[in-house]
């Protein structure tokens, strides 16, 4: 046996080609004016091509119009100053613009109800002096929903924006380190996640009392969970990638890897899940003002004014529920085109598409 | 008439980049129990020719134009529900990863069974009989036991066997081939081309081999077309092939493999890469890679003609070598001088050319 | 091997990962090893190339890896010009880290997508403040990727913009960037064309005798790997079992792995005749490796027992069916079903491929009785019989690495203590 294999081994190899001069193609000028791609194309990074997608969603754009708008109408709703225990500046108007000509609380006894009793609560359809109307107290709701959007938004963005800076570091120690590190971290957001999303923040808010910062903080609360979770897994998928075992090759600190190599890789589910929840904390912040769990019942905020209005929008004043509630329709219908718009944008599918799906 | 006859097929993707052209003025055939081998480097356009053989090419890919005749019937014309009763029954193919082409959810044997009913209206009986029979018949020792495995409970090579064996369920006349021994071990890879061989021998069964491995080819086809840029640049029997290639590109191929036994120091390169495709090079598309290339070659595109007569063939008889090559027009001024040498026998100079040296 | 220390050597490597165990798994210390590794000496000279072949799964990665000390060792200890380098300490390791590097086989997933060309490059140079200023390191860029083939202004590019091909050279300029004298090639060519494949074989050929670099060239491909290598050792099972030149390992008399391994390599000549020896099976689990020699459930030339006359394919039958009924995976029912007419033990026969009757007439009397003991489906009686009679050296006698004609292997087909198939080794000639 052995010595027929000796045979066949020997006679590999038996054919020979040679002639076939590759320098001669280096050596000579280029023949044709034909460049490969690569020479003529100019260096575009991924981001780049993740915000041309996104331009390209006409829906997401959309989306984007409608939030950037929302924002200038809260911005620019009334005055804004300072807050007065800032020494020497407190006060101070930052923003001197207003849309709403009247001040969102004050109370516009003229045009309600003559004589104003409480039964005839304060309601006034909309009309050319107030084009939303009034509320149960006589208020414009006009200056009430675009002032009110302060509230939410800010709930929205300060919420999620916090929740991101505890959920995103947790998550990464987690899935990088692993071991007893991940098992404690993982173990205490399997907990919390146990309760629903709004018994839990109701409970925060029970200890905690009400107020503005109060809800921002039940609001962390609960959104940290979801961004460690998932930066988490990707962090366990991206870590699993060649370049983070070059990295270590070539002697690289861990925090450096975690910051340069394994983070920008790991932030994009993390980017679209971020701008997804905007939406959903803005409506959980609205979810417990109309529970009466929120801000005070005089607060302008979208999730208040729905729960005061419950009675005279039974009464038929449409008005009063209707642009509050709108407001908040068209926010987290608008923060849901971006995320979609984010999610394609980022999604590495889209990446192929520009070569079609061709192998 | 041939089993298959593939004619002028043009492949097209439009993408954001642009049209990008998989596959250009492709014609081949392929007889009954043939073994046809389609080899070319990645992005060459193989894979899209057996996925437009199956009518498989999705969005944005669109075939734009050609034939693709089965048994004389042109696929391209048929209807949805009629093609799907081709696929799989009367053409089947076999996949690089044969673990993402078994659904891990059913069993092994499930899977093959289904393909049967399916096609052949077996009831579920026969058909189980059937499929614990073809496992056999592709090695899978232990069959009816192995029959209630899953997947993930095969290995490698036996995950390909039941691939294998799931194609044959339907006793198709043509096998796709598309890779299906590129992610095994060169022991398991033998056992699978030995398998296929006596498939191919025993049941007359057409199989179009498609892959880039040279040495894959020349054991197991008996006819090869050699791909560039969605172009066939050459096509002949594979001894013509490896004994006396005719393209330049084919000829930069063979001399660039490692092979045991020749104590070369360096091995030979072909320069630069493959085209993307979108935009390629005017004229012959090989010409910014090719030693031979003269300022004719970035003018005129060559056709695929016979090297002895250079003229353009309307049916190509299965022993008969083409290749695009302007060489064989006699347009080329130098022609092409490469030699193949076979040891401890004669030496043959190149003598597809017009002038050497 | 030579007198002067090689450059990088392993003694008695070994690395075990725990099989996929849970946290509760963990508490009750239900833990089970994948052997990948397992007690692998080998060294490496200046200037050498070391090929390191093997099936998937045979642990060749994993002894790249574990060199390197990108993996704790198991057991087992690497040295460095002499240091043991498993015993540094994290700062120590890190200078480490410009003598010895890595290249992948996936250039894909070998660079940081969101990182230019350059920046790539540039981390190599500035973790171990090889430059110092800016202009320098740009200028130090540019020279590497020269060196390697690329066009230097393509630095601020990224990776999704090259071809496999380039990309493979950019990981080629990384691992460069520092000078190191040691490298370890996995797979470096595998997902590249075959004339992509040559380029890059021929540059890392050019950049050791230019920079005198030694290599472990992991790869699958022996064919690639005899191009490329001084020295070649081939892997079984987390173990080497043959090490020689490939002058040395491509003749006879070989390892029957090497041998079985080198005849399936498809010969790019359709004129060629292979005399191919194709191995039954699969390669066994890591986890539970069969005891002895770990090939010798597949091994074709497998010593048999010293009472016995058996034929050489007999005897591999028998052990076959030996080892079939061991893990019980014989569908009895089903074969008796389909032999209606001539008896279970003809059937059984018939399908291991064992003459009736056997050419020794004693083992004949024993592997009749265990087969009647499997007509009545008592597989353990069967396998008591077998397995007490029948036992071959290979299976009891874990085979060491050790000189043959040329080279080494490690086999007791060369080891004349077994030349009878005697399972007692003590006794040395």
């Amino acid at each position: 046996m052995s010595t027929k294999s000796q045979q066949s081994q020997t006679n590999r190899g038996r054919i020979r080609i040679e002639g076939f001069d590759a320098e001669a193609v280096e050596k000579r000028d280029p023949l044709s004016a034909w460049q490969p791609e690569l020479e003529t194309k100019e260096a575009k990074s991924r981001t780049y091509y993740a915000w041309r997608r996104f331009k390209r969603n006409r829906l997401a754009l959309f989306g984007a119009v409608i939030v950037t708008a929302m924002v200038l109408l809260t911005v620019f709703a009334r005055p804004w100053g300072l807050p007065e225990w800032i020494p020497y500046l407190g006060g101070a108007t930052v923003q001197p613009f207003s849309l709403a000509a009247q001040d969102p609380a004050t109370q516009d006894i003229l045009v309600g109800y003559q004589p104003p009793t409480v039964e005839h609560l304060l309601n006034w359809p909309p009309s050319t002096l107030h084009i939303f109307g009034t509320d149960w107290a006589g208020r414009d709701l006009f200056a009430r929903t675009i002032y009110g959007g302060r509230y939410s938004l800010s709930i929205g963005f300060i919420a999620v924006g916090v929740a991101l800076l505890v959920g995103v570091p947790l998550g990464s120690i987690a899935g990088y380190y692993g071991g007893y590190v991940d098992e404690f971290i993982m173990r205490i957001v399997d907990m919390l996640y146990a309760f629903p999303f709004i018994v839990l923040a109701i409970a925060v808010i029970t200890i905690l009392g009400r107020g503005y910062w109060e809800i921002v903080l039940a609001l962390i609360v609960v959104g940290w969970l979801s961004y460690a979770r998932i930066i988490r897994g990707e962090i366990l998928s991206v870590k699993q990638n060649e370049y983070v075992t070059a990295a270590k090759a070539l002697g690289a600190r861990d925090r450096s890897i975690i910051i340069k190599h394994i983070m920008p890789n790991a932030m994009a589910p993390v980017i679209v899940q971020a701008t997804l929840s905007v939406g959903t904390v803005v409506l959980t912040a609205a979810a417990l003002g109309f529970l009466g769990l929120g801000l005070s019942p005089a607060t302008a905020e979208w999730g208040v004014m729905l729960n005061v209005e419950q009675d005279s929008m039974a009464r038929g004043n449409w008005w009063a529920g209707l642009f509050p509630g709108l407001a908040l329709f068209f926010f987290v219908m608008a923060i849901n085109l971006i995320g979609d718009g984010v999610r394609d944008a980022f999604d590495p599918q889209g990446d192929k598409k520009g070569s079609g799906g061709f192998r | 008439m041939a089993l298959l006859e593939v004619e002028d097929l043009n492949v097209r993707f439009y993408t954001e980049d642009g049209v990008v052209k998989a596959t250009n003025d492709l014609s081949y055939q392929i007889e009954a129990g043939e073994r046809f081998g389609v080899v070319g480097e990645s992005g060459a356009g193989k894979s899209v020719t057996s996925l437009a053989l199956m009518r498989l090419i999705e969005e944005p890919g669109v075939v734009e134009s050609g034939e693709i005749r089965f048994k004389g019937q042109n696929l391209l014309d048929l209807e949805y529900e009629e093609m799907r009763q081709i696929r799989g029954n009367e053409i089947a193919m076999i996949f690089q990863d044969a673990e993402t082409a078994l659904n891990p959810a059913y069993t092994v044997g499930e899977q093959i069974s289904e393909a049967i009913r399916v096609h052949l209206g077996l009831n579920e009986e026969a058909a189980k009989e059937r499929a614990i029979e073809k496992l056999e018949s592709v090695g899978i020792p232990d069959a009816p036991q192995r029959y209630t495995d899953y997947p993930h409970q095969f290995s490698g090579g036996m995950q390909q066997r039941a691939v294998i064996a799931m194609a044959l369920s339907c006793d198709p006349d043509l096998i796709i081939a598309d890779e299906p021994t590129t992610a095994l071990d060169v022991t398991i890879e033998a056992q699978i081309l030995s398998l296929l061989e006596d498939i191919c021998t025993e049941t007359d069964t057409a199989i179009q081999l498609i892959t880039h491995d040279l040495g894959v080819v020349a054991e197991f086809c008996e006819r090869v077309m050699v791909m560039y840029a969605g172009h066939p640049v050459e096509m002949a029997t594979v001894e013509d092939l490896y004994y006396n290639p005719q393209h330049p590109y084919t000829v930069g191929l063979m001399s660039s493999i490692p092979r045991i036994g020749d104590n070369r120091d360096r091995l030979q390169t072909i320069p630069g890469r493959m085209p993307d495709l979108i935009e390629n090079p005017p004229g012959c598309n090989f010409h910014p890679r090719c030693p031979y290339a003269e300022e004719v070659c970035t003018r005129m595109e060559p056709p695929l003609v016979d090297v002895e007569t250079g003229v353009e063939l309307e049916e190509v008889a299965s022993d008969q070598q083409t290749a695009a090559c302007l060489e064989h027009t006699g347009d080329l001024q130098k022609g092409l001088d490469y030699t193949v040498t076979v040891r401890e026998e004669t030496s043959m100079e190149a003598d597809g050319g017009v002038t050497d040296e | 091997m030579s007198d002067s220390e090689p450059l990088v050597r392993a003694e008695g490597l070994k690395k075990y990962y725990e099989s996929e165990t849970d946290f509760i798994d963990r508490l009750l210390g239900r833990r089970s090893w994948v052997k990948a590794v397992d007690g692998v000496s080998l060294e490496i000279q200046e200037g050498e190339t070391l090929g390191l072949v093997g099936e998937s799964g045979c642990g060749k990665s994993s002894v790249g890896r574990t060199l390197l000390q990108l993996q704790e060792a198991t057991e087992g200890s690497v040295y460095y010009r002499g240091t043991d380098i498993t015993e540094l300490s994290s700062s120590e390791l890190r200078d480490l880290r410009q003598d010895v590097q890595l290249i992948f086989q996936n250039p894909q997933s070998s660079l940081n997508p969101r990182l230019t060309i350059s920046d790539i490059i540039g981390e190599a140079l500035d973790i171990h403040d090889i430059v110092d200023d800016k202009q320098r390191r740009d200028k130090k860029i540019k020279e590497l990727l020269d060196r390697v083939g690329l066009n230097a202004s393509h630095a601020n590019r990224y990776p999704h913009e090259f071809s496999g091909g380039q990309l493979q050279r950019i990981g080629i300029a990384r691992a460069l960037a520092v000078e190191p004298d040691f490298i370890v090639c996995d797979e470096p060519v595998s997902a590249l064309d075959v004339s992509v494949q040559a380029q890059i074989l021929n540059l890392l050929e050019d950049l050791q005798n230019e920079f005198g670099i030694s290599y472990l060239f992991i790869a699958h491909d022996l064919s690639v790997v005899e191009h490329i290598a001084d020295r070649i050792a081939v892997m079984y099972l987390g173990k080497i079992v043959e090490v020689g030149t490939p002058e040395e390992l491509f003749s006879p008399p070989q390892h029957p792995y090497t041998e079985a391994l080198l005849s399936a390599i498809p010969e790019p000549d359709p004129k060629w005749e292979p005399d191919r020896i194709l191995l039954e099976g699969t390669v066994p689990s890591p986890i539970d490796p069969p005891s002895g020699c770990s090939f010798h459930t597949r091994c074709p030339r497998v010593i048999p027992p010293k009472d016995f006359a058996f034929e050489q394919t007999e005897w591999r039958s028998l052990l076959d069916l030996r080892l079939r009924i061991v893990d019980r995976e014989l569908s009895l029912d089903k074969i008796a079903a389909d032999s209606d007419s001539q008896g279970m033990d003809a059937a059984l026969r018939d399908l291991f491929n064992i003459p009736q009757p056997l050419s020794d007439p004693q083992a004949e009397d024993i592997l009749s009785e265990a087969l009647s003991h499997l007509e009545e489906h008592d597989f353990e009686a069967a396998e008591e019989i077998l397995s007490e009679a029948f036992v071959s050296p290979c299976s009891v006698h874990e085979p060491e690495l050790q000189q043959i004609e040329h080279g080494r292997a490690a086999c007791h087909l060369y080891d004349s203590r077994y030349d009878d198939g005697s399972i007692e080794p003590e006794v040395r000639p």
